[in-house]
Parts: C-alpha cells; sequence; structure tokens
C-alpha cells in the first residue's frame, strides 16, 4: 500500500526554480552555486519582510508544510515552522517523543500515512544519514533536509553562508544586493573541531567551497572523516594557533558529545587546550576576523565564554538569518514563479513589493 | 535419518505435503539435454546428456532422443555439472518471514544451483544435531540438496564450542559462526585444533568486532561523504591475518567466507604459497558492485562485508583469475521488506544471490558470450561489471569457482561420497544445469522465487540466465521456470 499526495494543477505557472534539485533540498550538493546564489538573493527579500512591523507574506497561503523531527532540536524547528507561518503555510509539528515512531512504527509508514493527509513538504531531522533521501523516494511531497546524522544540514551552511556575505557587505558600506557573491573569492576560512561527525561541517564546506573559499579544516586526527578525498579543502591542520591569523572567518564545531564522541579525544579539558578558542587564541585572529559557530554552544569546551560574546562573533545573526533563509528555501520550493520570469524576480503573494511595507 | 516435523508443508497444505511423498525420478525416469556445450572439469565439449534414473546414462554428440525421454533443449547453452552454494542462509527455522527451506532451494535451483550449504545462524542456530537435522529433513523434498553448516561454538556467542563431532557424524563438513567472527583468538585456536581432528573445516566470517562496531557500508571516500559510518578493510584484513597464523599454528583448515578486500585476498595468496590449508570464497556482489551504490543511502546496497572500493573489485576478479579465490559462493540474504525499510543505520545487511549469481560471475570475470559488441549504449551491463583485467577467464575457469572447486570445499564431491560437482559422464549423478551465456534479461523482484525481494540487481539487465536445471534426474527447473 502506498499513499501519494496529489499535486495541485498550476497553469501558467513553471515549477520552482531552485538549481538542479526537482523540489527537495537534500545536499548542498543538490544546489551548485547557482542555487546557493539563487537562495541567498531570495533571502534578502525575506530580511526585508522581517523588519516590518507584520513580518507576514501570504506566498504559501493554503500550503502544508510538516516539520517532522526524529531527532530532538528546538532551534532548528523553531526557525523552519517560524519560517513556514510568516509565508501563511499552514504547519503540523511531528515530535517524535509524541509520536508513532515511538511505538514501533517504522518510518516509512509514518511518513506514508502523514503524507496521505495531503501535506506539500517535509521539514526532516533525523539521527540516521541518508533518511531525508529515504523519505524523498517515498511521497511525492517536497522534502527540506533539517540534518541527518553525520551527513547534511543544507540550510545551516546557507544561513551561514548568508551571514558572511550580510556582514562582509555591512562593512563595506553598500546594499548587500550590490556586493553580490564576490566578497567569497578566496574568502580564508578555518572549519575547527569535530568535523568527522558533524553534518554542519559536510554542509558548510560544500557550500563555502562552491561560492570561491579557501577552506582549513583543524581538528584532531580523531576528529576528521576517514577519508577527504574530493572534499573542496585547501589543507588540513592540527595546529590552530598557527591558522588563526591566517583566515577571515573562524567556524568553530560543536564537539558532539552526546553521540559519544567525547571519547574520541582524551578529555574535554584536553581538547579545549589544543582545539578551543580561548582568550588567549582569539587575539590570535586578524581585525575583523568573523568567529562562528552552528549553536547550541558548548562555552568554555570549544569556545570560551567571553569569546562567544565578542563583538566579532556573529552567532545569534546566524540564527536570526535563519529565519529568512528557510522561508526562501521554503518558497523556493513550494512557491510559485511567474511563468517566463528571470532569475530573482519573485512572486511573493498578493500585497508584496520591494518597498511594500 | 529419524522423522523431522515439516512445518511448512502443514502450512501449505496437503498438496505440498504429497509431493514429498512422490518420487521425483520416477515422474522423470529419462532425461536428454540436447545440443549443448558440456563444461565440467574434463573441458569442453559439444554433447548431449542422457539421464536414466537419477544417473547420466550416455553423454556424447547426435544421440539418438531415448523413448519416452523429456528432452531439454540446450542449443547454444552451456551444461554444465550443477552449481554449489557454499553460502546460502536458508533463514528455517526461525526466519520462515524471509526465506524458507523450500523457498530458497526453489531460487537455487532457478539460479543452477544443485546444493547449497545452509548457514547456522538460524533462531536457533545450528548448534546441536536437534536443528541440523531439522534443516536437513526439511531439505529432503527441496529442489536441490541442502546441507548445512554448524556453528563453530555455541549460539555462535565464540565462547564455548559447539559438539562438532556430534555434528560431524550427520555429514557436517564446514562450521562457521557466520554473521560474526570468532572474536577470541583462544577460542578460535581450540576450535580448530579440535576441528583437525574431526577432518572437517572451520569457515571464518572475518570481522574484527571492535574496529568493525557501528560501521554501516565501507569506510572510505563514500561513507566519508556521505557521512555514515565506516567499517575499514582492515576489520577484515585483520582476522584473516590472524587466522592464517593460527592455521599455520594448528594445522587447521580454515575456508575465509566472502573475502572483500584486496589485502584480504594478498594476505591469502602469501598463505597458500606458503602451503598453508586454506581456501577462500567471495561473493558475486563484491565482484562486481562498489561502495559508490550506496550514495543514494539505497539500503538493499547495505551487506555484510560492505561493498568496496573499485580497487578492491579489480583484486577480487584478479585473485579469481589467479586461483587465490577457490570459490564464488553467493551469501544469498534474504530479508523481509520491513528490514530493510529503515534507514540505512537501523536496516538489516545482506542481498539476494542465488538466481543471479551465474549472470553476475560470468559478467565480473568477463565470461559471458554477449554477442553484441563491447559498449552497446543500450545501458545493459552496470558500470562495474565490465571486468577489464580478469577477462583471460574462460566459463570453465569461472564454473569451476560455483560448481566443483566448492563441491570438495563443502565435502559434497564424488570422490569425497557426494553427488557434486560433476563431472559429466556415465555412471555420474545427474545433477546438472544449462546456462544461455548470451540471454539478457531484466531482473524483476516481484519475479524471483525467493521469499524476499532484496536483490540489488532490481530492474537492471544481466547477460546470463540458467535456463534448465537437473537435479537428481528431475528437472526441476525448465525455460527458467521452477517445475514444483
Amino acid at each position: 500500500m502506498s499513499f501519494r499526495t496529489p499535486r495541485p494543477e498550476t497553469h501558467g505557472i513553471k515549477a520552482p526554480a531552485v538549481a538542479g534539485s526537482g523540489r527537495n533540498l537534500l545536499s548542498i550538493a543538490d544546489l551548485g552555486a547557482e542555487g546557493i546564489e539563487e537562495v541567498l538573493r531570495v533571502t534578502d527579500a525575506f530580511v526585508e519582510v522581517a523588519r516590518r512591523p507584520i513580518p507576514k507574506v501570504p506566498a504559501l497561503r493554503g500550503r502544508t508544510v510538516v516539520t517532522l523531527f526524529a531527532e530532538e532540536s528546538t532551534r532548528t524547528r523553531f526557525s523552519f515552522e517560524t519560517a513556514a507561518k510568516r509565508l501563511s503555510a499552514d504547519v503540523l509539528s511531528f515530535a517524535v517523543a509524541s509520536s508513532s515512531l515511538k511505538k514501533g512504527e517504522s518510518l516509512r509508514d509514518t511518513v506514508e500515512t502523514v503524507a496521505a493527509m495531503g501535506v506539500d513538504a517535509f521539514v526532516v531531522r533525523h539521527p540516521s544519514a541518508g533518511a531525508p533521501a529515504q523519505v524523498a523516494r517515498w511521497v511525492d511531497a517536497s522534502v527540506i533536509n533539517a540534518g541527518d546524522g553525520w551527513h547534511e544540514h543544507p540550510t545551516q551552511a546557507l544561513l551561514d553562508c548568508y551571514t558572511i556575505r550580510q556582514v562582509l557587505a555591512e562593512r563595506s558600506g553598500r546594499p548587500v544586493a550590490d556586493v553580490g557573491m564576490k566578497n567569497f573569492g578566496g574568502l580564508r576560512v578555518a572549519i575547527v573541531g569535530d568535523v568527522a561527525h558533524s553534518r554542519v561541517a559536510r554542509s558548510g564546506v560544500l557550500a563555502l567551497a562552491a561560492l570561491g573559499a579557501e577552506i582549513t579544516l583543524v581538528a584532531p586526527g580523531s576528529l576528521l572523516p576517514p577519508s577527504l578525498e574530493g572534499w573542496p579543502v585547501s589543507a588540513v591542520s592540527h595546529d590552530l594557533d598557527s591558522v588563526l591569523p591566517t583566515v577571515d572567518v573562524c567556524y568553530l564545531l560543536r564537539l558532539q558529545t552526546e553521540r559519544g564522541a567525547g571519547s574520541f579525544v582524551p578529555s574535554l579539558r584536553e581538547y579545549t587546550a589544543g582545539y578551543g578558542l580561548t582568550v588567549r587564541r582569539a587575539g590570535l585572529l586578524a581585525e575583523g576576523a568573523l568567529v562562528m559557530h552552528p549553536g547550541p554552544m558548548n562555552r568554555g569546551v570549544e569556545i570560551a565564554d567571553e569569546v562567544a560574546d565578542l563583538p566579532r562573533s556573529v552567532v545569534l545573526r546566524q540564527v536570526a538569518n535563519g529565519v529568512a533563509v528557510r522561508m526562501a528555501v521554503l518558497f523556493l520550493l513550494l512557491g510559485q514563479v511567474v511563468d517566463g520570469d528571470a532569475a530573482g524576480a519573485v512572486d511573493l503573494g498578493p500585497g508584496f513589493g520591494a518597498g511594500d511595507g | 535419518m529419524p522423522p523431522v516435523p515439516w512445518i511448512w508443508a502443514r502450512a501449505s497444505g496437503p498438496a505440498m505435503a504429497d509431493r514429498r511423498r512422490t518420487p521425483a525420478v520416477a515422474r522423470h525416469a529419462t532425461v536428454m539435454v540436447r545440443g549443448g556445450t558440456v563444461v565440467d572439469e574434463t573441458g569442453e565439449r559439444r554433447a548431449d546428456v542422457v539421464i536414466t534414473d537419477g544417473v547420466v546414462t550416455a553423454v556424447g554428440p547426435g544421440l539418438e532422443v531415448p523413448t519416452g525421454a523429456t528432452v531439454l533443449d540446450a542449443v547454444d547453452c552451456l551444461v554444465a555439472p550443477g552449481l554449489v552454494d557454499l553460502h546460502t542462509h536458508l533463514r528455517q527455522p526461525g526466519g520462515e518471514e524471509a526465506e524458507t527451506v523450500e523457498t530458497a532451494s526453489r531460487a537455487a535451483a532457478r539460479g543452477g544451483y544443485t546444493a547449497v550449504v545452509g548457514m547456522p545462524n538460524t533462531n536457533p542456530p545450528i548448534d546441536n544435531a536437534a536443528v541440523a537435522l531439522e534443516v536437513l529433513g526439511l531439505g529432503e523434498p527441496a529442489l536441490c540438496r541442502v546441507a548445512v553448516a554448524g556453528a563453530i561454538t555455541v549460539g555462535r556467542a565464540g565462547e564455548c564450542l559447539a559438539p562438532m563431532g556430534e555434528l560431524a557424524a550427520l555429514g557436517v563438513r564446514l562450521f562457521t559462526d557466520d554473521g560474526t567472527g570468532v572474536q577470541d583468538s583462544g577460542v578460535m585456536r581450540r576450535a580448530l585444533e579440535y576441528a583437525r581432528g574431526l577432518g572437517v573445516t572451520l569457515g571464518q566470517h572475518c570481522e574484527d568486532g571492535d574496529l568493525a562496531a557501528g560501521g554501516h557500508m565501507h569506510e572510505g571516500a563514500w561513507s566519508s561523504r556521505l557521512g555514515v559510518p565506516g567499517v575499514p578493510a582492515a576489520a577484515e584484513e585483520l582476522m584473516v591475518a590472524r587466522d592464517i597464523m593460527l592455521a599455520r599454528l594448528t594445522g587447521g583448515r580454515v575456508h575465509f567466507l566472502h573475502l572483500s578486500t584486496a589485502g584480504s585476498l594478498a594476505l591469502v595468496a602469501t598463505a597458500k604459497a606458503e602451503g598453508l590449508p586454506v581456501t577462500a570464497e567471495v561473493a558475486p556482489h563484491h565482484l562486481a558492485l562498489t561502495d559508490a551504490e550506496l550514495a543514494g543511502y539505497d539500503t538493499v546496497f547495505k551487506v555484510n562485508p560492505p561493498l568496496r572500493t573499485e580497487t578492491d573489485v579489480a583484486a577480487l576478479r584478479a585473485g579469481c583469475a589467479a586461483g587465490t579465490v577457490d570459490a564464488v559462493a553467493t551469501d544469498h540474504a534474504p530479508h523481509p521488506s520491513q528490514a530493510k525499510d529503515g534507514p540505512l543505520d537501523t536496516a538489516a545487511p545482506g542481498m539476494l544471490g542465488l538466481e543471479t549469481a551465474v549472470a553476475v560471475t560470468l559478467q565480473a570475470l568477463g565470461a559471458e558470450r554477449d554477442g553484441m559488441a563491447e559498449g552497446d549504449g543500450n545501458g545493459a551491463v552496470p558500470p562495474t561489471t565490465r571486468p577489464g583485467a580478469a577477462a583471460s577467464m574462460t566459463v570453465g575457469d569461472v564454473l569451476a569457482l560455483m560448481s566443483w572447486r566448492p563441491a570438495r570445499i563443502a565435502g559434497l564431491s564424488v570422490e569425497q561420497g557426494g553427488d557434486q560437482g560433476g563431472p559429466i559422464a556415465v555412471g555420474m549423478p545427474g545433477n546438472l544445469c544449462v546456462i544461455d551465456p548470451a540471454e539478457r534479461w531484466e531482473v524483476d523482484p516481484d519475479r524471483l522465487a525467493s521469499r524476499s525481494r532484496n536483490t540489488p540487481w532490481a530492474g537492471r539487465t544481466l547477460i546470463g540466465r540458467v535456463r534448465h536445471t537437473v537435479y537428481r534426474g528431475e528437472p526441476v527447473v525448465v525455460g527458467t521456470e521452477a517445475q514444483r
């Protein structure tokens, strides 16, 4: 038995135009540089929406988005649900703690049952790598990967890229749209910490490299993936002190203690001594270098308390941009692009236009 | 042999039970396989084969059709001794949802096999005479000979030796804890010493438990990119190396199951050069597929040992050509769909093999007889099955790995008192298969005889197919269809 969701006919409307992908966002690799740039451009519009007194547009009115989180996550789920609601979509929240998955129903049965109710998109967080890809094979609805095991977390990478672009544009004193993507060319980024078990790192490396950044991975050997064959990174280092003065962005990864990664290093203390961004190490960073972290932060482990609160740390801005980026992704996957429209000129629904509000 | 309950006969109704009592050979007193090329250990020759009452009674070109004979057309086909699979998961008792002895034997017959060795990782496991007798009893009315391997340790727990003497007395010649390797070197040493006295062989599933722990695919470039915990090649090679040393220490015979890495084959080649009593098998899927198949997280490609790299595939093919590999064994591992429907890390490892093994192996080792030009652009050949290095193997070389050589490892060859592996000659048992080496066919999981559907070849086109199988003089498969 297999239920399939009927899709509404969209006469005169062409398929949403996230480059390289059908209707899913499973991996940054689905997007390529063009797709990433498209998401970032559309995000600009939604950042503007967020500044309005009533930050809501009717773009996805009548669409239903399910957030299916088989792994605990507050911030990512809230971020997606806020994004969907600001697009006027109906949101169904499926949390594993209260769900039939806990009662032994298989993921496939659960997903097909929900899909049968008529759903346009599944936002899937799952502890197993590849689960969103499997869901995408089982349902006709769009599937957005909200983090799968160690594999990928594409919207995190997109919001990180957006944040870098936004901050660098502000510094140059020019509008984001004018700056475009050229700040990424030659941008030097260090990704520090538990790369092996990090979906944020896998998506981040693909996205930043696609936009032209030069990436250095900094980690102890036991926290690097077994093979980096095919990874678009320029260098691998075990010496954070020597890397810090050379980078424009220092991206710290959460030490994934809840996945047992603690045993990959002798102790948290030794990890911090070698790879934590301590106050002393933060002083090695070049002027203007950014400190980023996907959250939640282990203060005192990968990042010192004081460093987390420095102006160069853009962690809260990452969170704020998360909503706008996810609005852009949902809109591009589910929204309607007017037939024949050039890339970037999007119809956000009645009552929306540049400068409006 | 004492009577054993045949629970699936009851479940299937009286008709099935009645068939069991019908002597098969009586209904097919004379069978003639006409017009084919006989390939066995003695070579290749154009010949017809006549089998009467289960025994080969005539072999030669242009024979007269005996009166009343059932004639099987073998024009443009190979006629080989029935194939022998050293590594079949029958799943019965305990896993009847996935497969039964009956359905596995039907799948085997359709794959050209006239004998399979059932692995002991059933529930309960085959670690005592009672369970062995049950499975052997279930095998009596089957469509091929059903032998079993016994467990090396009680419960396959790797601690206490199973009653190997009691099992050997029932004819069990191969022992293994397959599904897991014997981790404790001391236990393995004792087992080899004890086995030596019984004249039996220990099969090892080589996997160091600590190195492999938590892994779901080959550890390498693909696992790193996909974010899937991996099983390094070293997990297998470590145990291969250890067991070679234990074979040297004890003089016991070791058969390495489903070797999957270039490093393992290099170790075995060295051990053989030293004259140690070791043999090795590889599985068809490891000769044909790589870890790149996991790129879409399709659980049908999850198998243990995992699909490895192109380098490993090439080394396995070369090992077949060089004689390092003694047998191609399917590791036929049926699973019901719900065991494969979850995420990759919770899905059961294993894939079907019996019905596709001949085609996959002939293609992988370059011995299929494809009438069409190389790279004809119709997409018929999966990209990783085009051989190259191993193209020098003849059909006879490949069938040796699937019939007479495994027959000897299983203790089922004629000179060992068994009835498998040929050669096809007057007075020999009437077990043979007829293979059309040029037939192209698309694998449809719904049309397999296995009770499960987890074939990695679903929707792909293979070249080479078993047309007929004759078991103890009975044409159990005719025109690719099982006759009962």
